[in-house]
């Protein structure tokens, strides 16, 4: 239960799992409206919701799909609340046509994609397997939405409340992408409020013509481009006018907003690149490697859009000629790690291949890695 | 001497687009549909905290007609963005869509069960064509049989199915608190369909469940007829198959 101290800011420690940890986030950052369909793995996130919501003065609306909750998130976001849904990978791919028009609308919005495995209904358990669909835009026409990705529990809290604030900041969705995994694992984390700064009112809201002195009518459209005139709102102005509005947007984000931590990769011979639970066993295998006295590094993104390619390729200028994209899926991530080398360096993969064992609830884990980069080194 | 106003512009009907332009096509009774429902939201004033959520196509082109706040999404779940503001704001907030028969009855049909089934306190207007209008005149749910369209260009037959009657179906679930049909072929038939959309707001009001109302209308350009000829077969046609009338009307869900 949600106690009325934390939220006033009190900083407590709790024994949370990760889909709860979002939740948690999420009240901290002062989300009181969530749309939402069951689906496993992220059934703690909606049903932590239904409990706490209506005590806490807010709404939980179950709703009759995930096109539903990513609609009725479109709703509430156009009031200027802040407002989210959380889903898993077939709900995700249900949710691209709501994420496509938010983005043009430029509303702000949370969705936490808790992956599961794929493609089809694949398993019910964990994975990596929607990097692509998350980072480049998964619905039509082409967008770009911020991605973080957490890899402790502790990160879910935090970065839930982080993506309301990016999500307010540059008015877009923001995803927060962990997977089955680390929606389980439960770990004693600090439950604390965050502050980032302030935000630019959301004069752009709607509540009705009487809601605001003018009197004049405020329209919310995923219709901008259609236009022949620009608008000084802004809700209809030319193509060419809407596009590069949006991508001038993405550049701002991509220049301001790359978010990365790094374990020992100054010396590194050979770098593994990897995020969420993957990401956290190659922490270990980089202690495996060094006790063994090779080099090993670990570049971990937080942002995966924007991803942190300079970055990864200043490492490759400063003389790590091995770059090793470990991810729990069949391909994804090397593409990005890819773009960031540059022919600077050797890059490899490993994936979910490696997993500990044949079924669903396989893991990547550290030793597995560590036998399988051996080849490279 | 002029004793009393009785007749005048409507106040939240703009009628003409951000360029100046009358954006419907001569014949098409869309103008109609929202003329009744703009009088009605003068008249109980209401028209400051409405928030109209038009559909996609005629609807959203159409949207600058109103003098209230709107909001455009996608195809279909006009409903279920209506549910996410209504669940906000509240009473605060008179909200309301504006779809085409395809936008509610065809790719919207599973979003407007939704939103009836969970007794969501909005308000629907669904304005039937018989036809996709926008798209250059195709099989609706709501075509005719016998019905010339684009996509039965041999005549609406069984083998696309059978017209779809939206507020007989909206009255059998439980949270729907008023449905109703009217059309505004005739001016008898206008200040019904006005009683209904001020009934269907009251619903919304007294937050007793979903409201209901579906409009018919012409479309002329796709049913290659001229303005006169498209509203003799509304009066006609239309209406045989789809009779006027309230379907559902409670105080109360139990």
């Amino acid at each position: 239960m949600v106690e009325k101290r934390v939220i006033r800011g009190k900083v407590e420690k709790k024994f949370l799992m990760g889909n709860e940890a979002i939740a948690w986030g999420a009240i901290l950052a002062g989300c009181r409206y969530f749309f939402g369909y069951p689906i496993t793995p992220q059934n703690e996130i909606g049903e932590f919701f239904a409990r706490e919501l209506p005590r806490l003065g807010g709404v939980f609306v179950q709703v009759e799909a995930e096109m539903a909750s990513i609609a009725a998130l479109y709703g509430a976001a156009t009031t200027g609340v802040r407002a989210m849904t959380s889903t898993s990978s077939p709900g995700w791919a249900l949710m691209q046509e709501g994420i496509s028009c938010a983005t043009v609308a430029e509303l702000p919005m949370v969705i936490a994609h808790v992956q599961r495995g794929g493609p089809g209904q694949g398993s019910i358990s964990h994975s990596q397997m929607d990097y692509f669909s998350v980072t480049r835009g998964g619905g039509h026409g082409g967008y770009k939405t911020i991605v973080l990705a957490p890899t402790y529990t502790q990160e879910m809290c935090d970065l839930a409340q982080l993506a309301f604030h990016l999500a307010d900041k540059y008015l877009t969705p923001v995803i927060l992408l962990s997977d089955g995994l680390l929606g389980r694992v439960t770990e004693t984390i600090e439950v604390r409020p965050l502050d980032f700064g302030p935000l630019p009112p959301k004069d752009w809201a709607v509540g009705g013509t009487a809601s605001r002195e003018s009197g004049e009518p405020r329209r919310i459209s995923t219709a901008r481009g259609q236009g022949m005139v620009r608008l000084p709102d802004g809700s209809s102005m030319p193509f060419t006018d809407f596009a590069e509005h949006l991508s001038e947007k993405w550049q701002k984000i991509m220049d301001n907003e790359v978010r990365y931590t790094t374990y020992q990769v100054d010396d590194a011979d050979m770098v593994l690149v990897s995020y969420g639970s993957s990401g956290r066993a190659c922490r270990d295998t980089v202690d495996i490697g060094r006790a063994k006295g090779i080099k090993l590094g670990l570049f971990r993104p937080i942002t995966l859009w924007p991803f942190p390619h300079q970055e990864i390729h200043a490492l490759a200028q400063q003389g790590s000629k091995k770059f090793v994209a470990v991810e729990d899926s069949m391909t994804g991530l090397i593409e990005d790690v890819k773009l960031a080398v540059e022919g600077k360096g050797e890059v490899h993969r490993v994936g979910l291949s490696i997993r500990d064992m044949r079924t669903a609830m396989g893991t990547i884990n550290p030793d597995r890695v560590f036998s399988e980069i051996e080849q490279w080194l | 001497m002029i004793k009393e106003r009785i007749y005048g512009p409507t106040k939240s009907l703009v009628g003409l687009d951000v360029l100046g332009q009358m954006m419907i096509c001569p014949g098409c009774y869309h103008g109609m549909a929202r003329k009744v429902i703009c009088e009605v939201l003068d008249e109980m004033d209401i028209a400051g905290k409405a928030i109209a959520l038009p559909g996609i196509g005629c609807h959203s082109s159409l949207s600058w007609l109103m003098k209230v706040d709107s909001i455009i999404y996608a195809h279909g779940p006009a409903p279920t963005v209506a549910t996410g503001v209504k669940r906000v704001l509240g009473d605060k907030a008179m909200v309301f869509t504006l779809q085409g028969d395809g936008d509610c009855a065809a790719i919207g049909a599973g979003y407007l069960v939704g939103a009836a089934a969970r007794a969501e306190k909005i308000t629907i207007f669904m304005l039937n064509n018989a036809l996709y209008g926008t798209t250059g005149g195709q099989l609706a749910p709501t075509t005719l049989m016998g019905q010339w369209t684009t996509t039965t260009p041999y005549n609406r037959d069984p083998s696309s199915g059978y017209p779809l009657h939206v507020p007989e179906l909206m009255a059998t679930i439980k949270g729907v608190a008023y449905s109703a049909r009217g059309a505004c072929a005739t001016p008898a038939q206008y200040r019904k369909t006005k009683k209904y959309v001020k009934m269907a707001f009251q619903k919304q009001i007294d937050m007793v469940g979903l409201s209901f109302v579906e409009i018919l209308v012409t479309c002329p350009t796709h049913w290659r007829k001229t303005p006169a000829e498209a509203v003799k077969w509304v009066g006609k046609e239309t209406i045989k198959e789809y009779p006027l009338g309230v379907f559902k009307n409670v105080d109360k869900i139990e």
